[in-house]
């Protein structure tokens, strides 16, 4: 059993600044083994696979291949050790041929040899089983075949150990079965392939073992015949099964009968499949689901920032038309965008402009509001969200994450919405931070707002949300209410009926 | 980045049709005078030009308009022409004149290499061949005759002009064209050896590339730093004027009977009228008008005493020029 | 005062910081060089006026079509993160466009001149138009899209007049590019200051400043706030094409003259150093017109001092090179974050030093 081991990763530990990002995890991976790593983001996946590969230097903790322990300071080094890894993205040249992708940078001899090197690819092609000719040019490939390649080319490197990081993210059915067979081809072979995927689905059609991470720690190793999937989403959301059944039934949320402000019905986007919400007048709902479920995109549907497929929607009764953020700003509708860094901040501007910001764009272009006005707007809400910035002319990229959240808040909250979509406002900030915030949703509700709200917590959506939305799979699949607002009727909806 | 391609694609081909390819000729002038002149088989003369187009310069565009103007129908001539910047493009042209049966061929090279094959087919064809403007690296047997200018008199006619002022001294603002080309090259040589025999002193001598603002700053720092001058060369007309907006601004006189002289080269209608308003001194020329010259020789009018013709330079003196000289040497409007 | 040296020495004056300290360095070294240099007499010119002359007048009168350039391509810098080189090549059209005008009747009067500038402008609008839709729409590199008009501008700048250089005979124009009868200061240098005057009210009456460093600094937070980004790259393009057409008339009306081969050549390449001197991020983002104005001053004094110190006007081009390497190396993120460095291990030995003492 012990011979079998391949990768052995014992008590990884990394940190950055102000975050701990890997506390003492292990991992092992046998030969010939499919081995998932799971958690949800932030649980320390992709930080524990830029260790292996050389990306970043670990602070503490041993990495053994083959029973011997390796130095791992770059991905050449990675390379040497026999560790590959395979990106989402394609890394390979285009427009090159199948063959020189295989081969470049591995030997100068190449445009000599060319005949040579095309030979052995084809071997190589044939053996794995891979559908693609060396002389083809990569390009023209599907995408399947791109990373089949990639693939066939860390092979070729003599690999002991294969990592793919979300090899599957753009791939349709039929592509993602042709890379699951060429998986298991090459675990019959004895390569140890370490598997990072967010599709539940996949997981257990494909992998041996699953390890679960969660906040930087290590949750366990599970044979994956042991663990049923419902199991599986309560260790990645942080809830013992046994846990969640204590829990129990939460109290009963006051239904919302009061006037309907926002309903859609079939609404779609570029992003989104078609979905029907509606949303009352003082309501506070939820989207969840695991990340790529499309519970994001959905609520960027609804405040028109892809582009709009189809759909009716309607504000209090009257037909609207929403395809652009403003005609959703002019409705009475502000969005908190899930990443704060990319769509939230304006990073080098001031507390006072980000905060002003979305009611000057509302207001107009050639209505501005003054200095000493957005002054005052700035001081008000500097001092009711507790805003910690060293004066309101700070740049808003120096204050802390929980503080930029809280100026993004009130740069919504200055522009009075009816309905305000909060999406993952409470991600990767202080827990002190985190309360405040929901305890604003709640007092924004009372005030007559809606809101909806998303959270990779669940815990906190049951805190704040009076009706959940499940999303899998980029569909809708449940919507729980009232005595099924539980831990674990929320993780038996998101993981599918069996449990 | 296929889009890009595009983009740059059509940029290319805008280039391309502002530089390039052939103009249709400016011909169709509607005569309807008989052939004056003793034309040779009682038709009309065939004349095919390859020339640069009219958009490089002043002096081409008069030298364009001045083809057109002598080779017309009126005259007995058929022309036609090929404007390109580019040698491969004459070229082309040129042998497609001689396919056309041209009784003449006038070329005024953009390159002064590679014409060997074509004035020979030229040859074959019984066509003959006259140079103007330019000349061209080949045997001398393969042309008639060439109708030149010749820079370096023309500095030297300029030159002259000055030294024949009498000045009691020379204080010269040297401003010269863009370093390295014909006109600059000609026009600087017999001011420098003023220079060097002492005769006239350089203030400065600056190039400003053409640049009339350039040679106004040129003249506006030498103003700022206190030196004294009184003559004014530049090597065009446009910076003379910009050489002539910072005295004015500093109020230096100039002109005939200011304190300042100032010279110019290229004879603009406008520089010349600066000249008749004696706010100038002089305006050299380098002529564009060979077409005269060239008619002449095809009628028999005159005979070539040597293959390489120099074509009379002209300048204008303030003190006696007219509006007759304007009206027939003037270049542009 | 203890606070604002501690604000400056945050940099509270931030990115002005270093224009202007190569402003200062380079008067102190023209005045050790030359105590005259700085002068300035009130002269006659040939029309007449009494008008001031000196080396301080001949800078802020050259640097005024840099000036106007250097606030418009600040704008486009930031709303789209690239420049757009193809201004020298445009303000030859809209020279061109400006003559054509001028010169179509048969006098030339106040209301000529009027319609002749907005032709102009709109001429140089809709060339800027052109080159913002390629940025704004088309998502092309603006370096990449303006090269497109950098390269045939000056061809299509013929066009319009057909012949090389016509010439407009004016008082009007002749005021406008020199002096107005009366008034001793040149007149470029009274239109500079109308356009810094023009763009502080824009800034002050609209939201054009906050909206163009939202969508430069971040786009898709900017999008995400309603703010139409295309527009705003589109509309910076069309500001920078009105100061095209000002600095281009500006350039006729200097020398009464278009030459469309060299009318404003190389402008391209100054305008974008003085938003660079100024302290602007060629990146995008957060901007001073004022750096960009004053960087078009450097510029100016520079090629002033050089001429001044009768150095080659061949070799003006490499000195300015050398000068401004050296401000826009100083002035770059690696430097400023070591001198910040420098400066707080200065701080902190200091307040070691101060706690001993307090011991």
């Amino acid at each position: 059993m012990q011979d079998n081991v391949i990768l052995q990763m014992r008590n990884i530990e990394k940190s950055f600044p102000g975050v701990r990002a890997l506390g003492g995890v292990d991992f092992t991976l046998r030969k010939g083994e499919i081995h998932a790593l799971m958690g949800e983001n932030g649980a320390g996946k992709s930080t524990l696979i830029k260790v292996l590969t050389g990306v970043y230097q670990m602070d503490e903790g041993e990495i053994i291949v083959d029973g011997q322990k390796a130095v791992i300071r770059s991905p050449q080094d990675a390379q040497n050790t026999g560790i590959s890894t395979v990106y989402q993205e394609i890394t390979l040249c285009p427009n090159l041929t199948v063959a020189e992708n295989m081969f470049i940078g591995r030997g100068a001899d190449l445009l000599v040899k060319q005949k040579e090197y095309e030979k052995r690819a084809d071997e190589i092609l044939g053996n794995l089983g891979i559908p693609a000719r060396s002389r083809q040019i990569l390009g023209s490939c599907s995408l399947a075949v791109q990373q089949m390649v990639a693939i066939a080319r860390a092979v070729d490197m003599q690999c002991k150990v294969l990592i793919l990081d979300e090899p599957t993210s753009s791939l349709d059915d039929k592509e993602v079965n042709l890379l699951f067979e060429l998986m298991r081809n090459l675990k019959s072979q004895g390569v140890g392939i370490i598997f990072v995927t967010h599709f539940l689905e996949q997981v257990y059609e494909v992998s041996d073992r699953i390890t679960v991470l969660r906040n930087g720690e290590l949750v366990g190793e599970y044979l994956t015949e042991d663990l049923p999937q419902v199991e599986l989403v309560a260790r990645m959301m942080g809830k013992e099964l046994d846990e969640l059944n204590s829990l129990g039934e939460n109290e009963e949320k006051k239904t919302q009968n009061g006037e309907v402000f926002y309903e859609a019905s079939s609404l779609s986007s570029s992003d989104a499949l078609p979905f029907d919400f509606t949303i009352h007048k003082g309501e506070v709902n939820g989207f969840t689901g695991l990340l790529g479920s499309g519970r994001s995109e959905s609520v960027r549907a609804i405040f028109g920032a892809d582009k709009i497929g189809g759909g009716e929607v309607k504000i209090k009764g009257e037909a609207v038309k929403i395809t652009k953020p403003i005609e959703a700003m002019k409705h009475g509708i502000g969005y908190l965008a899930e990443d704060r860094k990319r769509d939230g901040i304006i990073a080098d501007l001031s507390v006072r402009e980000n905060i002003i910001l979305a009611l000057q764009v509302m207001n107009g272009f050639f209505k501005p509001i003054s200095r000493s006005e957005s002054e005052a707007f700035a001081d008000e809400y500097i001092k009711a969200l507790n805003i910690k910035t060293a004066s309101r002319e700070t740049p808003i990229g120096s204050l802390s994450g929980g503080n930029q959240q809280k100026v993004i808040l009130a740069r919504w909250l200055l522009t009075h919405p009816d309905y305000l979509i909060l999406d993952e406002p409470t991600r990767g900030i202080d827990v002190g931070t985190k309360l405040e915030i929901q305890k604003l949703v709640l007092k924004l509700a009372e005030e007559g707002v809606s809101v909806t709200f998303i959270s990779s917590e669940v815990e906190e959506m049951l805190r704040t949300c009076s009706r959940l939305i499940v999303m899998r799979d980029r569909h809708i699949v449940g919507e729980l209410k009232g005595k099924d607002l539980n831990q674990k009727k929320v993780m038996e909806t998101i993981a599918g009926g069996e449990s | 980045m296929k889009r890009l391609k595009a983009l740059l694609l059509t940029g290319v081909l805008a280039m391309s049709m502002v530089f390039g390819g052939c103009t249709n000729g400016g011909g169709s002038t509607g005569g309807d005078t008989a052939p004056a002149g003793g034309t040779s088989s009682g038709g009309t003369i065939k004349v095919g030009v390859v020339n640069n187009p009219p958009s490089e310069s002043g002096y081409r565009e008069a030298n364009v308009k001045d083809m057109e103007a002598v080779f017309s129908k009126e005259n007995g001539y058929d022309l036609k022409t090929a404007y390109s910047l580019k040698n491969d493009d004459q070229l082309q042209a040129a042998q497609g004149f001689i396919t056309e049966g041209v009784d003449y061929l006038l070329i005024s090279a953009a390159e002064t290499t590679g014409w060997d094959e074509v004035l020979k087919s030229a040859k074959e064809a019984g066509i003959k061949v006259y140079l103007f403007d330019r000349m061209i690296d080949v045997d001398e047997s393969l042309y008639e005759a060439a109708v030149v200018s010749d820079m370096s008199a023309e500095g030297k006619t300029a030159v002259d002009w000055l030294l024949a002022q009498n000045l009691p001294e020379y204080k010269v603002i040297h401003i010269q064209g863009a370093m390295g080309s014909d006109a600059q090259i000609g026009r600087t040589a017999a001011l420098d050896e003023q220079f060097a025999s002492g005769k006239m002193t350089k203030v400065i001598q600056q190039t400003a590339t053409w640049d009339e603002a350039e040679a106004k700053n040129i003249v506006e720092s030498v103003i700022n730093s206190g030196d004294d001058f009184n003559v004014i060369y530049a090597e065009n007309d446009g910076m003379a004027k910009g050489a002539v907006a910072a005295l004015d601004e500093h109020g230096i006189t100039h002109g005939v009977d200011g304190k300042v002289i100032v010279m110019g080269f290229d004879c603009n209608k406008w520089a010349l009228r600066e000249l008749l308003a004696k706010q100038w001194n002089y305006d050299g020329q380098c002529s564009p008008f060979q077409a005269q010259i060239i008619s002449d020789l095809i009628q028999g009018k005159t005979t070539a005493s040597s293959k390489k013709i120099i074509n009379e330079e002209k300048g204008f003196d303030a003190k006696n020029i007219t509006q007759a000289d304007i009206d027939t040497y003037g270049l542009g409007e | 005062m203890k606070e604002k040296f501690m604000k400056f020495r945050k940099g509270g004056l931030g990115q002005l910081t270093i224009p202007l300290i190569a402003i200062a360095i380079l008067i102190l070294f023209n005045l050790i060089r030359d105590p005259g240099f700085f002068s300035i007499e009130i002269t006659h010119n040939n029309d007449g006026n009494a008008v001031l002359a000196g080396n301080l007048i001949s800078v802020i009168n050259g640097a005024s079509e840099l000036a106007v350039l250097a606030i418009g391509m600040t704008l486009v810098t930031a709303a789209c993160g690239g420049q757009d080189i193809s201004v020298g090549a445009a303000a030859a059209i809209a020279g061109s466009a400006f003559v054509k005008v001028l010169k179509s009747g048969p006098s030339i009067s106040g209301g000529t001149v009027l319609l002749a500038f907005l032709c102009a402008c709109i001429v140089a609008m809709l060339f800027a138009a052109f080159n913002g839709v390629l940025v704004a729409v088309f998502k092309i590199q603006p370096m990449i899209a303006t090269l497109i008009l950098y390269t045939c501008g000056r061809s299509i700048a013929y066009w319009i007049n057909g012949g090389a250089t016509p010439t407009v005979d004016s008082p009007i124009i002749r005021a406008i590019g020199r002096f107005i009868p009366g008034v001793p200061l040149p007149t470029p240098v009274l239109i500079v200051a109308g356009v810094t005057i023009l763009f502080m009210l824009i800034f002050h009456f609209t939201s054009l400043e906050l909206f163009t460093q939202s969508v430069g600094i971040n786009g898709s937070a900017a999008r995400l706030n309603g703010i139409n980004d295309t527009f705003i790259k589109l509309l910076s393009f069309i500001i920078l094409g009105f100061c095209v057409a000002v600095a281009g008339c500006i350039g006729v009306s200097r020398l009464e003259l278009i030459n469309h081969e060299t009318l404003l050549l190389d402008v391209e390449m100054d305008a974008i150093l003085a938003v660079a001197i100024g302290g602007n991020n060629l990146g995008g983002g957060k901007f001073k017109i004022s750096g960009s104005i004053i960087g078009a001053y450097v510029i100016q004094i520079l090629t002033t001092t050089l001429y001044a110190m009768k150095v080659s006007s061949t070799d003006v081009k490499a000195y300015k090179a050398v000068v401004i390497v050296l401000l826009v190396v100083i002035g770059s993120p690696v430097i400023k974050a070591k001198f910040a460095k420098l400066m707080a291990r200065g701080r902190s030995s200091k307040q070691r030093v101060s706690m001993k003492g307090a011991k």
